[in-house]
């Protein structure tokens, strides 16, 4: 699904100069996006790093952190980016109630994933360890939040696609707009990636 | 229902600033008024708020540009006016509380609200054309990053009268600007508007790299793109890169005002220390993001009006590139006194001083472009030239203040005050004024009168040097910045001069009023006929002025740099086409102007945290993006028939004034 390498953008450049390729243009676009938007979690990385350990006399992330459960958390998040790349495969192949099915499959496990981090903040917030309790807790509570906003908003995209894919079906915008979906839901999986590793892995460590 | 709203947020007991409601106010109802007498609100809709073209977009950012820089200005002089009052026995005419907020909204409305738009609208009228392009990557986002601009600017004047605005300086620094210290509505309508126009300005950022990495002409090759288009590649990749620094810093600051949160707060663990790292992260690139734009500018109008290819371009697109990378490697030069190691401020003024260099290879670049060149003073290369002589001023008190132990002493004084103006004054204003009066034919289809030009210029070369060289005395004499009152004396006349520098300056402001008045009304006779009034050298004066919507007809094969003069040195500029093609358009679509308002609305609920109005303004938001996204007939197309209209009355006009 990778269609911005170089070699595109000079085709479209040369042969299409007219009226030039507004998908491989959007893709392009769609890139730059993504690339700002890991420049905003790397600033929430780094803030992250940096008042961490500002426990003010609260509890550590090792006294919160339930790792099996986070490992859930992951494992439903890796296999929506699955089903999402299976919803690629048969966007390719052009078989409309197959992607109509991955694309269900992948919101439900998104949907499973924003769930259990709502009750896993729930019951911190329960416990007296809301964000306002520690500079800690303050930068765990907006890095993870964010990327489940972030999460929320691609379901809510995707729930968009789901109706478009049935109504229109799989036309050429359609095609690029899930296209741009996967690479949002992908991305959304790295980011996780990295929040497991520093904040889950070495906040029990 | 009104959250923390209510009538005593209207300042009435502050006589200047309900003076100013009350001017503003009116003048809206006359502006709106006279759109109704002459029953515009039609044309105003179609032909302008909901326009995808570029164009058009373009101008809508410099009228806005124009607007804040007049508000912008009006706070600079009643904070010169009250410094040259406020001495020794006197208090001047503003409480300590007003004047804090008025160089906060000056500081803020100047680089994010007139500098911004300007570079931007700037940007918007000119790479498309001189890329060979009919518009942008994306005409409904360029529209978008417009309105929410506009959201942002008109949260700033609404807070003039409903509220208050920030009174913790632009940039906004932690603890200070904290709910404990600050517990008021301005910090939050500093927040808001920053971060609805910080994200108009990252997707402009996206957008803009698109379109030059994608839609150039055939044979515009990297090392063809006229400069101005390099300096908004670079431009724009600082701003990708550097906006979304600021939207989460703001975002944290907003977290920690509204829930709580423990970010940069003096308890529970916050570091205020991080807050200042993570703006000027977003602030110093930015610094160039309003400067590098005016270098294009400045290099476009030297070569031009030199008759001359632009020295050493090679040279300059790498000084820009060096100088893009470098910018983001000196934000602790802001905060030299924040108490890092000697060995971190080093590294950081070494960084800074390093910059110095690129820049010096720019300003040798456009020295000996003219030399030995056919020198046309008009006045955008007056603005030229007078930017060279004085950012050599503002550029070398920079390399005084890098150097981390002068700074100690420096820090926070006038001096920093005198430096930063006298680098963004000629070095970014000069720069967008050029480019106004350069492109002005372009945009709209006359030239602006010469003479007022001239005077305008005069009156802001020498304001700058009255308002801006007593400041670097002052700095020296210990005043620091920000004082709505002092009580040494000994400063009294030095302010004086500057308040009379201001004025000079107002002069000038008034020449470019009176200009723009004068050239409407003789709009005939400054008609640009040709659509290449200045002997370009560039692609966008290869178009009629203003240029159709399509821009080019054909889209031009690019052989040489300077492309269009080239192709008049062949004798192939005004070459017709054998046949003319349909062209696809983008159609209008209102959605940007809705979504701008939508922004504004909730901006304003979440100031005032009048939390339903807040909800249902980002359900409005949602719904109207996504009834844009389900829309797929966005295109027009224009016939080749009414193409061959529109071209052959071109050839008409052109044969006519070839006669």
């Amino acid at each position: 699904m990778m269609t911005t390498d170089a070699s595109t953008i000079s085709i479209a450049h040369i042969e299409e100069a007219a009226h030039p390729d507004t998908v491989a243009m959007q893709t392009f676009g769609f890139w730059l996006y993504l690339m700002s938007d890991l420049i905003l979690f790397a600033t929430l990385f780094a803030t992250y790093a940096v008042l961490g350990h500002n426990y003010a006399g609260g509890p550590t992330g090792k006294e919160l952190f339930e790792l099996p459960y986070v490992l859930g958390e992951t494992l439903l998040l890796l296999f929506s980016s699955v089903s999402c790349g299976l919803v690629m495969l048969a966007v390719h192949n052009e078989i409309q109630k197959r992607v109509l099915i991955g694309l269900v499959v992948t919101f439900l496990l998104g949907l499973g994933f924003v769930s259990m981090e709502i009750l896993e903040f729930r019951s911190l917030i329960a416990q007296g360890y809301g964000p306002d309790r520690s500079a800690f807790l303050s930068s765990y509570f907006t890095l993870v939040g964010t990327h489940g906003a972030h999460v929320t908003f691609g379901l809510i995209w995707m729930a968009v696609m789901i109706g478009q894919v049935a109504v229109k079906g799989l036309t050429y915008p359609v095609q690029s707009r899930l296209m741009r979906l996967s690479m949002f839901w992908h991305f959304l999986d790295i980011v996780w990636i990295g929040i497991f590793s520093v904040v889950y892995l070495m906040g029990v460590m | 229902m009104f959250g923390k709203l209510s009538l005593s947020a209207i300042p009435s007991h502050e006589p200047i600033t309900m003076t100013a409601v009350a001017g503003s106010v009116v003048l809206g109802l006359v502006i709106l008024a006279l759109i109704t007498y002459y029953r515009k609100w039609t044309y105003l809709y179609k032909e302008w708020l909901t326009s995808l073209d570029h164009k058009k977009i373009g101008i809508m950012y410099i009228i806005l540009a124009l607007v804040m820089l007049l508000r912008g200005f009006s706070d600079a002089l009643l904070m010169r006016g009250q410094q040259a009052l406020a001495a020794g026995g006197s208090l001047g005419y503003l409480a300590p509380d007003h004047f804090n907020q008025i160089f906060s909204a000056h500081g803020s409305i100047m680089i994010i609200f007139m500098a911004m738009p300007f570079l931007v609208g700037l940007m918007n009228i000119v790479v498309p054309q001189q890329i060979g392009a009919r518009d942008v990557a994306f005409p409904f986002l360029n529209s978008l990053s417009l309105w929410l601009t506009a959201a942002g600017a008109l949260l700033v004047m609404v807070s003039l009268g409903v509220g208050e605005f920030s009174k913790v300086g632009w940039s906004g620094y932690a603890p200070l600007s904290g709910i404990e210290y600050s517990p008021d509505v301005g910090v939050d309508y500093w927040i808001w508007a920053f971060q609805i126009a910080g994200i108009g300005s990252t997707l402009s950022g996206i957008n803009f790299l698109v379109t030059i990495m994608t839609m150039r002409a055939p044979g515009m090759t990297a090392m063809r793109l006229p400069l101005f288009v390099w300096t908004t590649f670079f431009t724009m990749v600082l701003v990708v890169w550097a906006f979304p620094v600021l939207t989460a810093a703001l975002a944290l600051l907003t977290l920690d005002r509204y829930l709580g949160m423990h970010f940069f707060t003096n308890t529970l663990g916050g570091n205020q220390m991080l807050y200042v790292n993570l703006f000027w992260t977003w602030g110093h690139p930015e610094v160039y993001i309003v400067i590098l734009p005016a270098f294009g500018i400045f290099s476009e109008v030297v070569a031009t009006f030199s008759g001359k290819r632009l020295f050493g371009y090679a040279s300059m697109v790498w000084a820009t590139a060096v100088i893009t990378i470098l910018s983001f490697s000196v934000w602790m030069h802001h905060f030299f006194t924040m108490g890092a190691s000697p060995n971190v401020n080093l590294f950081f003024g070494i960084a800074t001083m390093l910059i110095a260099i690129p820049t010096g290879v720019k300003t040798f670049n456009w020295l000996f472009t003219m030399y030995r060149g056919r020198i046309r003073f008009t006045t955008p290369m007056y603005w030229t030239l007078g930017f060279i002589v004085s950012f050599a001023i503002g550029g070398a008190s920079g390399v005084m203040l890098s150097i981390p132990s002068a700074d100690f002493v420096l820090h926070n004084s006038l001096f920093l005050i005198g430096h930063f103006h006298s680098v963004l004054i000629p070095g970014a204003l000069f720069g967008f004024f050029a480019g106004y009066y350069y492109w002005f034919p372009k945009a709209i289809g006359f030239r602006l009168k010469e003479n007022w030009g001239r005077r305008a210029f005069w009156c802001w070369l020498v304001g700058f040097y009255l308002a801006f060289v007593p400041l670097y005395v002052l700095g020296f004499m210990g005043m620091p910045r920000r004082l709505a009152h002092y009580a040494d004396l000994t400063w009294h006349p030095y302010l004086l001069v500057a308040a009379l520098g201001a004025a000079v300056i107002m002069l000038g402001i008034v020449c470019q009023g009176i200009q723009l008045l004068v050239s409407i009304k003789e709009r005939r006779a400054l008609e640009d006929r040709t659509g290449d009034p200045w002997d370009g050298r560039t692609l966008e004066w290869m178009t009629a002025s203003p240029a159709p919507v399509y821009n080019f007809p054909k889209i031009p094969v690019i052989n040489e740099i300077d492309a269009f003069m080239d192709m008049k040195e062949k004798g192939i500029a005004y070459e017709r086409p054998d046949r003319y093609s349909d062209i696809e358009m983008p159609k209008n679509a209102p959605h940007g102007l809705i979504l701008g308002g939508l922004a504004f609305l909730f901006g304003f609920a979440v100031v005032w945290h009048i939390w339903w109005l807040a909800i249902v303004a980002a359900l409005g938001i949602l719904f109207t993006v996504i009834a844009r996204s389900m829309d797929d007939d966005i295109h027009y197309v224009i016939p080749a028939a009414d193409v061959e209209r529109i071209e052959n009355e071109r050839y008409r006009q052109l044969a006519a004034v070839a006669k």
